[in-house]
This record gives structure tokens, C-alpha cells and sequence, in this order.
């Protein structure tokens, strides 16, 4: 019974070290290197190049 | 050379500014959103998670909230005021109000150790062959109905498929109750005989 009443509270459980995946980083990254935004004419492009 | 480029990456790690981190970047210095993210990720990731307790989610909306941030600084439409962790914390924010609305559209019921939503409901209604057999048993039984002497047959209609009361029953057919109650008794009786005598299975 006691247990019902005296868990952890949510905000409790967040862990101050909580850090997104490396490979989450890494996608990021790869993808601020692919894409490229080329202007033409006051128009910009976004292009995803590999 | 090299050395010269390896100096101005730990410069840009250690002394840089969140704003010369981004005029940086705008510039094409990829380093630039490398030391960023760096330098954030936990904050802007802890607040994700905060908010929706879930790993895999918060990985999305970290993800998409970058994605957001590499596209408009990449396309020039960000105007440097030195609010750049507020403006990200806005943005991811924005996609956990997003993440929510999605979602109370199309509940989703998680089950942990603990509890399991399927303990407490299940879906009731019968499978094709389940149907299948239901219909063939009531089928069944409603001939065997039809076998029975006429004023047990009335009664046990008038009972079962009618659900009307046993009074009911006695002022339409015109009996007493008892009699009703007798001939319903009989029906019963008659129809256990018929069924055992021919070994029917009558259950699902």
C-alpha cells in the first residue's frame, strides 16, 4: 500500500545526464555537411547532395 | 596549415560564443554546429525528455528540432540577437506540443511490467470460427425447438427469445402462472431428453 503512495515522482525520474545517441549526433552533422542551399534570383534552393 | 586549422577548432570549442559559434556556421564552418550541439545537446535533450518520457520520441524530436535549426541557419532566415538557446528550447518545444496533439488524436496505451492495459480490456466480440459455431448452435437449437409439443414450445418462446415475465406470459396464453411456469419446466426437460438422446453438442 505504501509503495502506491510514495513512488518516485515523474520529474524525479529525468536524469540530469540525459544525452541524445551518438548516431542521432552523427545524422545531424551528416546532414548540416549535405545539405546546401543554393540562392537564385531572391529563390533558395535546399539540395541534399551525398 | 594544419596547425593553424587544429588552433581555430579549439578556439572555437573553448572561447567561442553562442553567437560566433553561429555567424560561424552561416559562414560554412561545419565545426561550428558540431561544438553547438555539443555544448547543448544535454539542456535541450533533458527538456525533451521532461516532457515526454520516452526515449525513442525524445531522439525524434531532438533530431527534428536540429534539422529546423541547420535548415534556417543554413538558409540566412536567422537574425542573430544572442537568444540562440532560447530560440532552439522554442523550437523543440514546439515540436513536443506537435508530438501531443498527433497523439491525442490516435491514443496510444504503452504497457509496462508493472501494468498491462490488455489485463483489464479485451475485445469481446467472437472470432469468424467462434461466429461460425454460434450461428450452427443457435441454428441447432432452434429446431430442436420445433419439436417440442406446441403450449411448451409458445412458452419457452415467449420466455427466451421475448424475454417477457412469466405473468406476461400467462395473461397472453390465458394460463395461470403456475401452469406457465410448469409447461416452461417441461420444455426444459424435453428439450435436455432430445439433446441427450441424439448427443448434440450445443456449446461453443
Amino acid at each position: 500500500m505504501q509503495k502506491m503512495y510514495s513512488g518516485i515522482s515523474r520529474s524525479e525520474h529525468v536524469n540530469e545526464n540525459l544525452v541524445p545517441k551518438e548516431e542521432t549526433i552523427k545524422f545531424l552533422l551528416d546532414y548540416s555537411k549535405a545539405l546546401s542551399v543554393i540562392n537564385y534570383n531572391k529563390l533558395k534552393f535546399e539540395a541534399l547532395l551525398n | 596549415m594544419f596547425c593553424k586549422l587544429f588552433k581555430s577548432t579549439v578556439m572555437i570549442k573553448k572561447e567561442s560564443t553562442d553567437a560566433q559559434l553561429v555567424s560561424a556556421y552561416m559562414n560554412g564552418n561545419e565545426q561550428a554546429i558540431s561544438e553547438l550541439i555539443t555544448r547543448h545537446k544535454q539542456k535541450i535533450y533533458s527538456f525533451i525528455y521532461s516532457k515526454v518520457f520516452d526515449r525513442d520520441i525524445s531522439e525524434d524530436i531532438f533530431q527534428d528540432t536540429f534539422i529546423k535549426v541547420i535548415n534556417t541557419l543554413k538558409r540566412g532566415a536567422y537574425n542573430e540577437e544572442g537568444k540562440f538557446i532560447p530560440w532552439v528550447m522554442r523550437i523543440s518545444h514546439n515540436l513536443v506540443i506537435d508530438h501531443f496533439r498527433k497523439n491525442n488524436r490516435m491514443p496510444k496505451f504503452e504497457n509496462n511490467t508493472d501494468f498491462n492495459i490488455f489485463s483489464v480490456l479485451h475485445d469481446g466480440s467472437l472470432n469468424a470460427e467462434k461466429s461460425m459455431i454460434k450461428k450452427q448452435v443457435e441454428g441447432d437449437l432452434k429446431k430442436i425447438i420445433q419439436e417440442l409439443p406446441d403450449d411448451q414450445k409458445e412458452v419457452l418462446l415467449m420466455r427466451i427469445y421475448k424475454e417477457m415475465s412469466f405473468k406476461d406470459i400467462s395473461e397472453k396464453t390465458g394460463v395461470s402462472i403456475n401452469t406457465a411456469l410448469g409447461r416452461m419446466r417441461y420444455a426444459l426437460i424435453n428439450l435436455r431428453k432430445v439433446i441427450d438422446k441424439h448427443n448434440i453438442v450445443l456449446t461453443n
